[in-house]
């Protein structure tokens, strides 16, 4: 990446990029085995329908719906390429969010709250406004502006009551999703301050709010939209790539984002160094704040998103929840955040592909996610596998070494998943189950 | 009173079962964070046993002649499906965080997406719906105990005790109460518990005294994925009318802050647990809370906000939280992989 970094350390990052390729490839075999296994057993689905589903699980992106004949097709599909990039904005943000926390050592579980509290904030702003007084795009800026200072403000409690209350991160975190999620709630429900906001005019509706281009606010679509026809991709994504882009600096740059690692590193090694730690424990709370709300601000504001809740509310948004997977599949570099939070939209749209087009549901692509997951808690080893190989030129591992190369999102359209990697993950599956 | 009692206790039982589930394994070393999924988990496990024994025509023999013996071990044997799948699930965890020396955190985390993934997948594809519930009846009519099997008539009061206690609860809310305490004193009393919590203090005393860390560690995940299986399958059971939605209401982390709030220590867990029962009791209730029985519903009439109920079970925690933490003094070992080769 670098030509005067050291080989020492693009061994380490080509060793980081190799684990989460291994970690993918072994979710997706591990996803398409579930989905053979419950065709086999499942009558009205039968092996043509598994097979079908694990040709969409490899290539989900590519499909392009059904022939006459009733065989799946594949192909360039502008519009699963466009929603694909629009869904990885905001993944991209709140894997970001949960990669700075990760830095200085601290779990940010907190990602859906704090984006909640930036859903609240951009959708009043974007929508009290009157843009008959002020520009639209100036609206547009207050609304971004005041969804990422809602997150930051959401995300500092946690980090507040870590650094001076020694509260568990990772238990205020999920306190402070619950109560944001009732205040989100409360803010938009009838009979409450912002209750005018709800859509009333499409009266079969309840519970939604406005969408921004309703105001007339909504993201520039900077020309997207012709290179994908037919998709909801917007210049949000730019947005995103430049948010990341300067995480980096921040991070790699600066004498604040050397502060942060440092007490992530070790907290009290980076005190005795002379660096507030309690200080850079807010901050870091504070940045995964507003980069969770900004993520939230970008969805909402493509003008075309719909905010919905339910009167008690049960469940948390899982875009909050799916930048922990963005985080730990890019090893919580910046930069790698964008090629996963597009990975993971890609998976979406496979789920999407699969519930349209098979028996199946989408939540086989939760399912591989999981798996991911759970891969990367131990991406040491697998690391270390790596470096064993290289070593001692171990035969095992050589071969699982061997298959991460073809990746799957960049096998040609309309080729069938290569046989290998399946049958090999088929005995590595056995093994694990 | 009594309708304030019994809901208090239907929302406490799961948290105290399910936080002393999260002692066992921090208290061995292992931080638990996937006890939400595994409370997923052990639901749908239960809910799917339920299921499948009144679609193979079992117990229904049991139904109709109204035995309600057999219909208490139908449902004692449901919670025991829950447990063995519960713990068989938790070995991922400890698979990965005890041999592999894994971040436990991180895989906490992916048991946690894992579970409400692979139960919604298999919902779907078993009932074609997003709720798995029970073939026939409902959890009340089916495994409910009720006065008249003490040969009560309709109208005959069983006095105070009986009516809060007997009549129209759960057996499982009492089998889940005897082994908080029989499991609390197997942790204390016995020298299994002083090994086990040996490994979460000081892995490598533990070790020089030839107590084996990986064994005592495994065990403690394994009794804990049990009892937290157990403690969904109750929850589904008793507040969801035995049904599984892949998700439990958030109540697995709240069991882990319902842990973190009673120090680790099994006697204060159980008031705290009551403490959020009843926290969770009033918002979920609020309205029909009758307190001194005159007919009145304060808490309806005050006309605060529902969502403000809703939030604070919640918001107590964080501030209960905040004025005890200072005290509070997690198991020292928790969460650092146990490595033989290390001092």
């Amino acid at each position: 990446m670098k030509e005067r970094g050291s080989t020492l350390l693009q061994k380490e990052g080509t060793k980081s990029v190799l684990a989460s390729l291994i970690a993918i490839l072994i979710g997706l075999a591990v996803g398409a085995i579930i989905i053979l296994i419950v065709g086999i057993f499942n009558p009205s689905l039968g092996i043509k329908g598994a097979l079908e589903g694990v040709q969409l699980v490899f290539g989900g992106l590519f499909s392009t719906g059904r022939s006459a004949a009733g065989a799946l097709t594949f192909g360039f599909n502008s519009t699963n390429m466009g929603n694909m990039l629009f869904r990885a904005t905001p993944l991209i943000l709140t894997g970001l969010s949960v990669a700075v926390a990760f830095k200085t050592g601290l779990f940010n579980i907190g990602a859906p709250g704090q984006y909640l509290m930036g859903t609240a904030a951009t959708l009043i702003l974007a929508l009290s406004i009157p843009t008959s007084v002020v520009p639209a795009p100036l609206v547009w800026v207050i609304a971004f502006v005041g969804g990422c200072l809602a997150g930051a403000i959401w995300g500092c409690i946690p980090g507040l009551v870590k650094a001076f209350l020694n509260i568990n991160e990772v238990l205020a975190c999920i306190m402070t999703n619950w109560i944001a999620a009732n205040l989100v709630t409360w803010l938009f429900d009838n009979g409450s301050l912002f209750a005018n906001l709800q859509n009333h005019v499409e009266n079969t509706k309840t519970a939604y709010i406005y969408k921004t281009s309703f105001n007339g606010v909504q993201t520039a679509k900077l020309g997207l939209d012709k290179i994908f026809p037919g998709s909801q991709v917007n210049g949000g994504i730019v947005v995103a790539i430049i948010i990341a882009i300067l995480i980096f600096i921040l991070m790699t740059k600066t004498t604040l984002g050397y502060q942060l690692k440092a007490c992530g590193a070790n907290r009290h090694a980076a005190r005795y160094a002379g660096i507030a730690d309690k200080r850079n424990i807010v901050l870091s709370m504070a940045i995964a704040g507003a980069l969770s709300g900004a993520a939230a601000s970008l969805y909402y504001l493509s003008g075309n998103t719909e905010f919905y809740w339910t009167s008690a509310y049960q469940s948390l948004p899982a875009i909050g929840f799916n930048g922990i997977p963005v985080a730990l599949l890019a090893a919580s570099h910046p930069i790698g955040v964008i090629f996963a939070g597009c990975f993971m939209s890609m998976l979406d749209i496979v789920g999407l592909q699969l519930t349209n087009l098979t028996a199946y549901n989408e939540y086989i692509t939760d399912v591989i996610i999981a798996i991911i997951v759970y891969l990367s808690a131990f991406s040491l080893v697998i690391r270390m596998l790596i470096s064993g190989h290289k070593k001692r030129k171990n035969a095992k591992v050589q071969t699982v070494a061997a298959t991460t190369e073809p990746l799957p999102a960049d096998t040609p359209p309309g080729t069938p998943p290569d046989t290998p990697p399946d049958s090999a993950a088929v005995e590595e599956g056995g093994g694990e189950a | 009173m009594t309708f304030l009692i019994q809901q208090t206790l239907i929302y406490a039982v799961p948290l105290m079962i399910v936080a002393l589930a999260g002692v066992f394994a921090e208290r061995s070393g292992i931080i638990n964070l996937a006890l939400e999924g595994i409370m997923i988990f052990g639901a749908f496990a239960g809910v799917l046993f339920v299921r499948l024994m009144q679609q193979a025509g079992f117990y229904v023999d049991a139904k109709a002649a109204g035995d309600w013996v057999a219909l208490q071990g139908f449902m004692i044997l449901a919670m025991v499906v829950a447990a063995v799948l519960g713990a068989i699930f938790s070995l991922l965890l400890s698979f990965a965080s005890v041999n592999l020396k894994a971040d436990q955190t991180i895989g906490g985390t992916a048991l946690n997406l894992l579970a409400p993934a692979l139960v919604l997948f298999f919902i779907r594809i078993v009932a074609n719906q997003n709720t798995l519930q029970m073939a026939e009846g409902d959890a009340a009519s089916y495994f409910m105990i009720k006065k008249s099997f003490f040969g009560y008539g309709r109208s005959e009061e069983m006095g105070f005790f009986g009516s809060t206690f007997i009549d129209k609860t759960y057996l499982a809310t009492y089998i889940c109460i005897i082994l908080f305490v029989i499991l609390s004193i197997l942790l204390y009393k016995t020298r299994f518990g002083l090994r086990l919590r040996s490994c979460g203090e000081n892995p490598q005393a533990a070790d020089s005294l030839g107590i084996n860390v990986y064994k005592m560690r495994y065990a403690g995940t394994t009794i804990s994925g049990a009892l937290a299986g157990m403690g969904g399958f109750v929850y589904a059971l008793t507040t969801a009318n035995c049904a599984s939605t892949g998700e439990v209401a958030g109540f697995g982390f709240l069991a882990l802050a319902v842990m973190i709030f009673g120090n680790w220590k099994p006697l204060n867990i159980a008031g705290a647990a009551l403490l959020f029962g009843l926290f969770k009791c009033i918002a979920a209730s609020y309205t029909s809370i009758d307190i001194n029985g005159d007919g009145v519903f304060m808490l309806a009439e005050i006309g605060v906000s529902p969502h403000l109920y809703r939030m604070l079970p919640y918001l107590i925690t964080l501030i209960v939280l905040a004025f005890t933490s200072k005290k509070s003094r997690a198991p020292k070992a928790e969460g650092i992989p146990y490595d033989k080769g290390q001092r």
